[in-house]
């Protein structure tokens, strides 16, 4: 009754091609960007800014980019981690070498350069499909882990071998270090997320994106009608590892404030990559919510017992964590195997015909 | 659509039916400490006696004394699993609860904490572990890592090298390797152990083990093959049990091999079995649980079925030096307390200044039960550290005894070159250096 779009006419093709062709939606999204850009800085504590809003950003970031290569390009990667920390040691040498390089700068350029990397590690995709290209990510992550541990540069020879995020400001404000403060994070991290998601959907809808899943459905098809895949799957690497690489810069400068080899360790890539496969491969939405659902059911069932009241042994807890957490998942897995993105569609189309369906 | 209502009703009920136990609620006007723990993971054999001596010591302040000065202790733990970032999630859940002094018990996690401890103003304390550079007050005010930091630690192995091999100048052309756990942690004693290298001329080679460390057989080739005179090893959790027995079937002698005090507790060397007979390590306390305090807890906490973990637990290696951390933090906070004479609850700046203002004399540490166990302590506010001093223990298959007398370490090579790291992670995060000539 709310939510159908009888009485909406188009005319003209730009709105016929709007990103969100409904007004009811439109609405919607302006505000949860409102509440997400105002509301929150000014209502959440400290502890859900930090450790709850700002993780769940960068990981959607991260998610984000692991969809172009997986969910819209169809190679499968594991090698998210490395490319994560290619983003994050790059974005570290880049601001200790250049204090005065702006912070929002130092993202794209660590982006750029995990780009670089990810085309480099994108070559034998040329060759190799499935889950054998799997493998061959897979070898980007430990590799790049290992000269990060190995080589001291990249952290600027601290003995620790942990990169701390140096303090920073933009317009006069502190961004990162210890005495940035929460809400200034989140907004920043807020912004990159919301512009890059933007540029995400774009692609995706355009002829890049359409070169993309031509290639995931049938490469040689794809081949046949002029696309070609050397050029389409490099492009779709270098702009995941961008992606990747700025939300691993994100994670050591707006999130961690310093890290270690083992923050980007293959947990994250898989981590990652359940994000993608749980939230609905080929999904802009579909990033936000997988990354929603790994990263805040976790921290939602570690509180729930203190919230009901029930007290129990941290080791208990914990275990019961985990089977809930990973009964919730094959549950999902059965009830939708396209995802979340897929439920949020089924919703609304059951919305559209609410409260008369057929 | 059955298949659906019966997860959902499944999971429901997982829900619900988890096994309960005792509750510990943190109230106001109460000293609340929050405990980072791991309980769970790979890193839970030694995480899990670590948590329950402070629990223990916690529950014996508040059964036998009625907390500090009448003011009882609240505490919560916190799963970490030794993640870093879990290790956060855990701080700023439960900084908003006012924590007097954070344990982080994870050097990863204390590299994290270390730059926020002055914004929110709370105590870090790494008790034997942590950043070595935040052993300097000046440059650290808000972190202490007493009784003793790596670098300290890593001297003092070095020194008992030298005096089994008859003198510091016999250790030259001797073969020496350290493996490590590959995270910040590990590498902390590399460069204490790279200078005394080449002051003393040994040959000295690095073995890093990948987290959480349960493959270390190309570790293991690599040391057959150099075939060295003294192997000392920065492990943790599995890592631990998998060193020990790996040196044992290369047929090293066991006891050349001696473990840093993360890398020498009852879970370390059982699994292992005879093998590991005569395997060392480094300690700060005596092992044992046949002290007046072990005693107290025996009668007073597990007496009461108020105990945490098995009765046979205390006295471990790992126990006994967590009741000495939940020892020290307590009598900083209750130094402030008298300092600052507060009714209730001291601000977390006050037990700061308990902190850098602690002295454990062998008196008190007779009152607290605790005579034989660790040695006296002074804490000053340019000296984080402490002046502890370290000892070596050997398994004999059945229990550790000390095998070594005290061990100062090389404070003239440790003391400048912390100095120097002090102001460089220091510079890092934008710190001054504050004058201790002018603190009271």
């Amino acid at each position: 009754m709310i939510y159908r779009e009888a009485g909406q006419f188009k005319t003209t093709y730009a709105a016929d091609q709007a990103i969100f062709p409904i007004a009811q939606d439109r609405v919607f999204i302006a505000l949860v960007a409102l509440a997400a850009f105002v509301a929150v800085p000014l209502v959440a504590n400290d502890y859900w800014l930090q450790a709850i809003l700002i993780p769940f950003l960068i990981y959607s970031l991260a998610a984000l980019g692991l969809n172009l290569l997986t969910g819209y390009a169809g190679q499968l990667s594991l090698g998210t981690g490395g490319f994560m920390a290619v983003g994050a040691y790059s974005a570290f040498k880049l601001t200790t070498a250049f204090p005065w390089l702006n912070m929002i700068l130092v993202f794209v350029l660590a982006g750029v350069v995990a780009a670089a990397v990810g085309l480099l590690f994108g070559i034998p995709s040329l060759r190799i499909k499935g889950f054998y290209l799997a493998v061959a990510t897979l070898a980007a992550q430990f590799f790049l882990i290992w000269l990060f541990n190995k080589v001291g540069w990249f952290v600027n020879y601290a003995s620790s071998g942990t990169a701390t995020a140096p303090p920073r400001t933009m317009l006069g404000v502190m961004v990162t270090g210890p005495q940035a403060t929460a809400p200034v994070r989140y907004l920043m991290a807020l912004g990159m997320v919301v512009l890059f998601a933007l540029v995400a959907k774009n692609l995706v809808r355009g002829r890049v994106g359409r070169s993309w899943m031509a290639i995931r459905d049938r490469d040689i098809a794809a081949e046949i009608i002029g696309i070609r895949p050397l050029q389409t799957k490099l492009l779709a690497f270098a702009i995941s590892s961008f992606y990747c690489g700025v939300a691993g810069a994100e994670l050591l400068f707006l999130y961690l404030g310093s890290v270690e080899t083992l923050a980007f360790d293959i947990n994250l890539s898989f981590l990652v990559l359940f994000m993608v496969i749980i939230g609905g491969l080929g999904s802009v939405l579909g990033s936000f919510l997988g990354a929603a659902f790994i990263m805040l059911v976790p921290i939602f069932l570690t509180n729930a017992p203190r919230w009901l009241g029930l007290a129990m042994a941290t080791d208990t807890q914990k275990h019961l964590e985990l089977m809930i957490f990973g009964g919730l998942i094959v549950f999902f897995l059965i009830v939708e195997p396209r995802g979340l993105a897929r439920l949020w569609q089924i919703t609304k189309e059951k919305l559209r015909l609410w409260p008369f369906p057929h | 659509m059955k298949l659906r209502a019966f997860l959902i009703g499944g999971l429901i009920a997982a829900l619900v039916a988890g096994p309960l136990a005792g509750a510990v609620l943190a109230q106001s006007n109460t000293l609340f400490l929050p405990l980072l723990v791991y309980r769970t993971g790979p890193f839970a054999p030694n995480g899990i006696p670590s948590a329950n001596g402070f629990n223990d010591y916690f529950n014996l302040l508040n059964e036998r004394d009625g907390g500090i000065n009448g003011v009882k202790i609240a505490w919560e733990e916190c799963e970490t699993q030794y993640k870093t970032d879990l290790g956060v999630e855990c701080y700023e859940r439960l900084k908003s609860k006012g924590p007097l002094i954070v344990n982080p018990f994870s050097t990863g996690i204390t590299y994290q904490l270390i730059p926020k401890a002055p914004v929110d103003k709370v105590v870090i304390h790494s008790a034997g572990y942590g950043m070595t550079a935040s052993a300097d007050g000046r440059w650290f005010p808000w972190v202490f890592n007493f009784p003793m930091t790596y670098w300290s630690q890593a001297s003092a192995f070095i020194k008992y090298v030298g005096a089994q091999e008859g003198g510091l100048d016999k250790l030259k052309g001797k073969k020496i390797i350290h493996i490590f756990h590959n995270s910040p942690y590990g590498k902390e004693a590399n460069p204490t152990l790279e200078d005394l290298a080449r002051k003393h001329q040994f040959e000295l080679t690095l073995l890093p083990v990948d987290s959480p460390g349960q493959e270390q057989k190309a570790t293991w080739l690599q040391v057959r093959r150099i075939n060295p005179d003294w192997i000392y090893i920065s492990g943790w959790g599995v890592m631990n049990q998998v060193a020990v027995k790996e040196a044992a079937a290369h047929g090293m002698k066991m006891d050349h091999v001696v473990g840093n005090w993360w890398t020498g507790t009852e879970t370390d060397v059982v699994p292992a079995g005879d093998a590991a007979k005569g395997y060392k390590s480094m300690t700060f306390h005596a092992p044992g649980n046949n002290f007046k305090i072990h005693q107290d807890i025996l009668k007073l906490v597990h007496g009461k079925g108020k105990g945490t973990g098995p009765k046979e637990g205390v006295g471990e290696v790992l126990y006994n030096r967590t009741i000495i951390n939940a020892m020290l933090d307590t009598e900083a906070i209750r130094l402030a307390m008298q300092k600052f004479g507060a009714k209730g609850a001291p601000t977390a700046e006050q037990v700061r200044w308990g902190m850098e203002n602690l002295n454990i004399t062998e008196q008190r540490l007779e009152q607290l039960g605790m005579k034989g166990l660790m040695r006296p302590l002074r804490v000053t506010c340019d000296n984080h550290e402490g002046n502890g001093l370290a000892l070596v223990q050997q398994w004999d298959g059945k229990k550790w005894t000390i095998v070594s007398d005290w061990i100062e370490p090389m404070r003239d090579v440790v003391r400048p070159k912390l100095e120097a790291a002090a102001v460089e992670e220091g510079k890092k995060l934008g710190y001054s250096p504050r004058d201790c000539a002018k603190e009271k």
